[in-house]
């Protein structure tokens, strides 16, 4: 472009150069000289270094912080700045544009400093001390525990639980945080207990699990480069993991692998994508039925690793059936399967009957084949808007990952896992992904894109309402005693020859309950087993707490590092919950929502104070920047990171915060006794300072120690009592190790601690990275890498090569995932937990909605169900009776609402970043250029979108990039939302798309259904002017 | 201060004689490679430089655009330009970014515009430098720049631009945005190896069907130290209004290319015509309205707009 001379330009010049001419004459040319240049002083030349991880995404970034001074004694260091750390095998140095700006939140302004409380009806928060605030909590806490625990339930069983304070974690505190928190909660007896997973992955946990034997991301963040095919629906990982996606990019120009996205909005993914295909919000199981139909038609499955590695010949129940959109045992009125019919047929010898040829009627092949039978793409162009040609181009190029030499993977996050059908949604890729025989390899498997740096590790652990530490339940209220519960995990193999790890359950089990209660366990008590809350419900979920507390059954609320005001659905609804609680305590680094409720901020927050009778406390804690500690990544590394800089004010480490309620408590309970003691009073503590537990030794706890001299099982050597243990399978049941989550034992070993290892050599370029860091299950870094070998034993192709037999051992570039001295043909198939050994097509009755995912309107929906039409939303979807009624038509709210994060931001958290609340300031939301034609709204003009639960006002980003999606011949517009403007920060103020969104949710894991609900929109007004908060 | 440059000199603005440096003989030209089809427009490279920078801009608004802020700044020094396509053929959307900045062009007509000695300085490896301590506000180099990169600062009047992070280069690492940037799509290195990068990126992008790919290097303004891959290269105006030939304006051109005799010329004249000028229109602070046209519809968007909030 060149500069047009203007006069004024050309006067402007020839004045500068006069006087530029008169200082040469005038002889200031040796002082031009003495100005030499020089560049800014390197601003971090001597600062100290520490190595920590992101604390935003499950990407897990390594961080090289920088902290002023160099590390005397008499330097406070203080975070100056923060870049990637180069030597990370997934980040290599890179940021994206949140991790880039994590010093604007270390020291944000509104960073929580005090602890602050508010009395009930106040409108003003007072200062207190910790000593204050703490003996108040405990007391609280004592006064409705006491109040209100349930030893016994109506029929005389012992439950021992307590249901009147709810608990939520914070996944992205340290898994050592997250173990201390599900010790002092459990040991209250808590039941209305979650972390973020809820809202977010715990969906994954329930359709791999069932299909796979692991709820969890297959492979690692780098493996994806070695991928043909990238297939990413149900995700935008360009905008919520960029550090990750890096490997995408890298597969394309490496690999000239493809990238195909499936997405109802053109993303920053598709952006970069090879292949582009529109689907409507929540018919994404039609789309991948049809998929499916499409390859066994056609026959490009991998055939031989279908017989050997999947259930597909496996012969089911007589009585099993699919009709008119529902499966054998429908119950109307309970919303509920009797699920007796799907099973296996069991033979003679006691294992499932299976017909090699997958020509029985009554296989799971040809009963897969007619259940996927009416997707055609017809039919899948009519449900999902997605276009016939598009969609078969899609199935050609994933049909080509039939071919043994070729691999697609599945990159998916919450596009899939927010629904009614959340769990089935991956089902649908289970199927297809087995079908392909991409499980195992590298450049395959599936994986589950998880949000909040450590919520993997928080669901490890154990930190939802139902779950145990390792991914067992809690029991029930019919689990009387420990064998009956340890019944139900009994592992029965349904194949010859199939043993696994959870043939050891019970040592697992028993060496939990001598963690959690130490001498208390013995064998004379069944090792404390009556310590342990019973569940009476499937979960006491955030929506079932909601709905309680709604009734007034729940008293008080512990929110540590959980936005919920924020991120729970119904927002109207949840704002009144919180005002029904007695007390509420928020622990957090920062000033969020949830914590001001109560607060008046206009039309963003319409409070009044006066009226609302909660008390609330505020307890400043540290950062990730002031803490030590692990987090688990998406891939399943622990990860171990310092503190740069000290806790800033009074801010406390969480682990102190909940030693400190503990202890209060435990005090209270001893000296005034009260509802059953004994879990508190009994609650192993041997920790060095009781009020302070040290990460290093609450990580040695979580790997497990022998407590008496034991003999290692498989080698014979004997393990001195007090060491660390290798291994789960060093776990004994008979009271002699402790272990506070078997799937993390070897984390923390005799050798020291290896989760802070860091060492990134990368045999063969394989993306494993076998000695950095630590992974679950031990160490194997690609799960069901066995199957990345064909029956006997030799890679399926050069290309994919990973785990093999050598003739004498099982070796490889990963560990392997299988016996290493079980020579092939002899012993269990390479889907070792489960008990058939094989990947399930069908999942038997292992999910509440279905042993096949089956295509189901949203709750709210602009269309009927085009294959049953009778049905609406998913049958066994559970739903209140007030949040049925709140569910609007599509004839007063014609367009699909859905929710999306925005790459610049990270939930509700960075708008109270300096630079990241300049990058992305104000709330918009994104629609198409036609339905803002229809609507007369303008780009960049206010609108209103409105649902049958509340309104919202934003900024309209008028795009090319969402279209209306043309459903069974008639256009059906889409209205994307972001989630990240409160009424905090540096942001401008905004609503949380949650003012709109419905309460229901995921039939098997109640995780709400954010992505696809119906709204109206219209042109506005802005919102009133406010004075400043 | 040193009596010697932090890095070898090259060109130093409204100076005749630099100081021969030896070490610049050797000194080996380095680039920035941006790679538009790895891009996907996250803002890192906007967060880091910032961040290392120690700059932090105003809080705007939102304008109907994921773009933000709204134009290039005395604090943002890069900015990612959005722009959205339709195929006209297949009615495909397609989603174009581009990390705006300073080229850190070889013939930089920033630096042969400024009157200022020593406010913009070209090392030898490439980097054209602002040093804001030597400059005098004139807006020169706003005027000389054929990408409209330079921005005024609204307090000090003083020119700033990217760096590409001098001080992170003179001790051997790359810039700030090159680190972070998630997906790969900023290198960085010796020209002569981001060239060679951007043939085997043209070749890949080929083999996918973008036939138009190439590398942006324009020759009229001597090729630059920023370079991009483009996969629609002869429509770069596509990605932001990029230019499809920039050149150093004329005026700057004839006006340093001849600065002997005809600066001697203009000289005269133009002390007449600023008398007259000055004593008919008065004193101008305000530069020409071409280059401020963004920087003044930003004021009227933080002058005017009332916050909904009512913050600032």
């Amino acid at each position: 472009m060149n500069v047009p001379i203007t006069r004024r330009g050309m006067l402007k010049g020839a004045a500068a150069t006069v006087a530029v001419s008169t200082l040469s004459a005038l002889g200031f040319g040796a002082l031009q000289d003495a100005v030499a240049e020089v560049v800014r002083p390197f601003k971090i030349a001597r600062a100290k270094e520490t190595r920590s991880n992101c604390p935003y995404c499950s990407v897990s970034c390594g961080l090289l912080m920088y902290s002023e001074g160099d590390g005397a004694k008499n330097a406070r260091p203080s975070l100056i700045h923060v870049e990637g750390d180069p030597d990370h095998p997934v980040n290599r140095g890179t940021l994206c544009p949140k991790g880039a700006a994590l010093l604007d939140f270390v020291h944000s302004d509104s960073r929580t400093k005090y602890p602050l409380y508010r009395a009930p009806g106040s409108n003003a928060w007072e200062r207190k001390s910790w000593d204050w605030t703490l003996d108040r909590i405990a007391r609280l806490l004592k006064g409705d525990r006491d109040r209100h625990f349930i030893a016994k339930n109506a029929q005389g069983q012992t439950v021992n639980r307590w249901l009147t304070t709810g608990f939520l974690a914070a996944s992205a505190s340290t898994n050592e945080t997250g173990y201390i928190t599900n010790k002092v909660v459990r040991s209250m007896g808590a039941v209305v207990f979650d972390n973020q997973a809820r809202i977010c992955h715990a969906p994954s946990v329930a359709s791999l699990g069932p299909s796979f034997g692991h709820g969890a991301m297959t492979n690692t963040w780098m493996d994806i480069k070695n991928a043909n095919l990238i297939l990413v629906m149900g995700g935008n990982p360009a905008e919520a993991h960029p550090c990750g996606f890096k490997w995408v990019v890298e597969a394309k120009a490496d690999n000239r692998a493809r990238l195909v996205v499936v997405d109802p909005r053109f993303s920053r993914t598709a952006s970069v994508a090879d292949f582009y295909c529109p689907i409507r919000p929540g018919t994404d199981i039609a789309f991948l039925n049809g998929v499916t139909r499409h390859l066994l038609e056609t026959g490009r499955i991998q055939h031989e690793y279908v017989s050997a590695y999947s259930n597909a010949g496996y012969l089911v129940r007589e009585g099993f059936d699919f009709h008119e959109g529902l499966f054998t045992g429908y119950d109307a009125a309970g919303r509920e399967y009797d699920t007796s019919t799907w099973e296996y047929e069991i033979g003679p010898d006691g294992y499932a009957v299976v017909d090699a040829t997958l020509q029985h009627p009554r296989c799971v092949m040809q009963l897969l084949r007619t259940h996927v039978a009416p997707y055609t793409p017809e039919m899948v162009e009519r449900i999902c808007g997605s276009p016939r040609d598009k969609f078969l181009k899609i199935c050609d190029m994933i049909a080509e990952t039939s071919a043994t030499d070729k691999v697609m993977t599945s990159l998916y996050a919450l596009g899939w896992t927010q629904h009614s059908s959340g769990s089935q949604n991956i089902r649908g890729m289970c199927v297809i992904q087995a079908l392909l025989g991409n499980m195992g390899l590298p450049g395959g498997g599936i994986n589950a894109l998880r949000g909040h740096s450590n919520i993997q590790g928080l669901t490890d652990l154990g930190l939802l309402s139902e779950l145990l530490p390792g991914y067992r339940d809690l029991p029930m209220d019919g689990d009387t005693d420990l064998a009956t519960y340890l019944s139900r995990y009994q592992y029965k193999p349904l194949r010859p020859g199939q043993a696994g790890p959870m043939q050891r359950y019970r040592n697992y089990f028993i060496s939990l309950l001598k963690a959690t209660c130490g001498g208390a366990a013995t064998a004379a008590n069944d090792f404390a087993y009556d310590y342990l809350p019973k569940r009476d419900l499937p979960a006491y979920d955030i929506m079932m707490a909601m709905e309680l507390a709604s009734q007034g059954k729940i008293t008080g609320y512990i929110a540590q590092g959980f936005n919920a005001l924020m991120s729970f659905p119904d927002q109207t609804k949840m704002r009144d919950v919180l005002g029904k609680l007695k007390f509420l305590i928020v622990m957090n680094p920062l000033q969020i929502e949830t914590a001001r409720f109560w607060e008046n901020h206009g039309v963003y927050n319409d409070a009044d104070p006066a009226s609302i009778q909660t008390e609330v406390f505020e307890l400043p804690t540290t950062c990730f920047a002031e803490d030590e500690g692990s987090l688990t990544d998406s891939c399943r590394w622990l990860q171990w990171h310092w503190p740069a800089q000290k806790p800033p004010a009074e801010t406390r480490r969480d682990i102190d915060i909940m030693a400190g309620i503990f202890l209060r408590l435990r005090d209270l309970y001893r000296k005034e006794g009260g509802a059953f003691p004994d879990p508190i009073l009994n609650l192993s503590w041997g920790y060095d300072d009781a009020a302070s537990p040290r990460p290093e030794e609450i990580a040695r706890e979580i790997n497990g120690q022998a407590l008496r001299d034991i003999r290692d099982a498989e080698t014979g050597a004997v393990i001195r009592a007090g060491r660390q243990l290798d291994g789960f399978t060093q776990l004994k049941d008979d009271g002699s190790t402790s272990c506070g989550c078997w799937l993390y034992s070897g984390c923390f070993t005799e050798k020291g601690n290896m989760m802070a290892r860091r060492d990134a050599t990368d045999p063969n370029d394989r993306g494993i990275a076998p000695h950095w860091a630590w992974a679950w299950p031990a160490n194997r870094r690609i799960l069901y890498n066995r199957a990345s070998a064909d029956p006997p034993g030799n890679p399926w192709s050069e290309a994919n090569k990973l785990v093999w037999w050598n003739g004498r051992i099982w070796t490889g570039y990963d560990a392997p995932d299988y016996p290493l001295t079980v020579p092939p043909g002899t012993g269990p198939g390479p889907f070792i937990m489960n008990e058939e050994g094989i990947a399930r097509l069908f999942v038997r009755t292992l999910m509440r909605d279905g042993p096949f995912p089956v295509h189901y309107e949203p709750f709210e929906t602009p269309r009927t169900n085009l294959l049953s039409p009778d049905i609406r939303g998913n049958p066994v979807a559970r739903i209140f009776k007030d949040d049925l009624a709140a569910l609007g038509t599509s004839a007063a709210f014609p367009c699909v609402a859905t929710s999306y994060r925005t790459t610049e931001h990270f939930n509700s958290w960075t708008i109270h970043s300096h630079i990241n609340a300049i990058l992305q300031p104000e709330q918009y939301v994104e629609i198409g250029e036609q339905l803002a034609r229809e609507k007369g709204i303008a780009n960049g003009g206010w609108v209103r979108v409105w649902s049958k639960r509340g309104e919202l006002k934003a900024k309209a980003v008028v795009t090319k990039r969402v279209r209306p999606l043309i459903c069974d011949g008639t256009p059906v517009h889409v209205v994307g939302l972001l989630i990240h403007w409160g009424f905090t920060g540096l942001t401008r103020k905004g609503w949380s798309p949650n003012a709109l969104t419905p309460v229901v949710g995921d039939a098997d894991t109640q995780t709400p259904a954010y992505k696809a609900w119906l709204v109206n929109i219209e042109p506005t007004t802005p919102p009133p002017a406010m004075e400043t908060a | 201060m040193p009596d010697y440059p932090s890095l070898a000199i090259l060109r130093r603005s409204a100076s005749d004689h630099i100081p021969p440096d030896a070490r610049a003989t050797h000194e080996p030209a380095l680039a920035k490679l941006i790679d538009i089809s790895k891009c996907v427009g996250c803002k890192a490279c906007q967060s880091a430089c910032e961040e290392w920078n120690n700059l932090r801009g105003p809080i705007g608004i939102n304008t109907g655009t994921l773009q933000n802020t709204p134009d290039l700044g005395p604090e943002t020094w890069t900015l990612m330009t959005f722009d959205e396509y339709e195929d006209p053929k297949t009615g495909d959307p397609e989603w174009l970014f581009r990390k705006d900045g300073c080229m850190h062009c070889a013939d930089p007509g920033c630096l042969k515009a400024c009157p200022s000695p020593g406010a913009i300085v070209q090392y030898a490896n490439g980097i054209v430098d602002f040093n804001e301590a030597n400059c005098i506000g004139c807006g020169y180099c706003i005027k000389g720049c054929p990408f409209n990169i330079p921005r005024y600062g609204k307090e000090d009047r003083k020119a700033y631009k990217c760096t590409m992070c001098s001080d992170r280069v003179a001790v051997g690492l790359e810039p700030a945005c090159v680190k972070t940037c998630p997906t790969g799509a900023i290198n960085f290195g010796t020209k002569t190896a981001m060239v060679a990068h951007a043939g085997e990126r043209v070749e890949e992008l080929k083999w996918r069907g973008f036939d138009h790919a190439a590398l942006y290097d324009p020759p009229g303004v001597g090729g630059t130290h920023v370079m991009y891959v483009l996969p629609h290269a002869d429509q770069p105006e596509r990605y932001g209004g990029l230019p499809a030939d920039p050149r150093i304006s004329p005026f700057v051109r004839v006006w340093k290319g001849t600065a002997k005799i005809a600066g001697l010329a203009v000289m005269g004249l133009a002390i007449v015509a600023s008398f007259f000028h000055y004593i008919t229109v008065g004193p101008d602070e305000v530069p020409a309205a071409a280059e401020d046209e963004a920087v003044a519809l930003k004021h009227e968007v933080e002058d005017e707009t009332p916050l909904p909030d009512g913050r600032s």
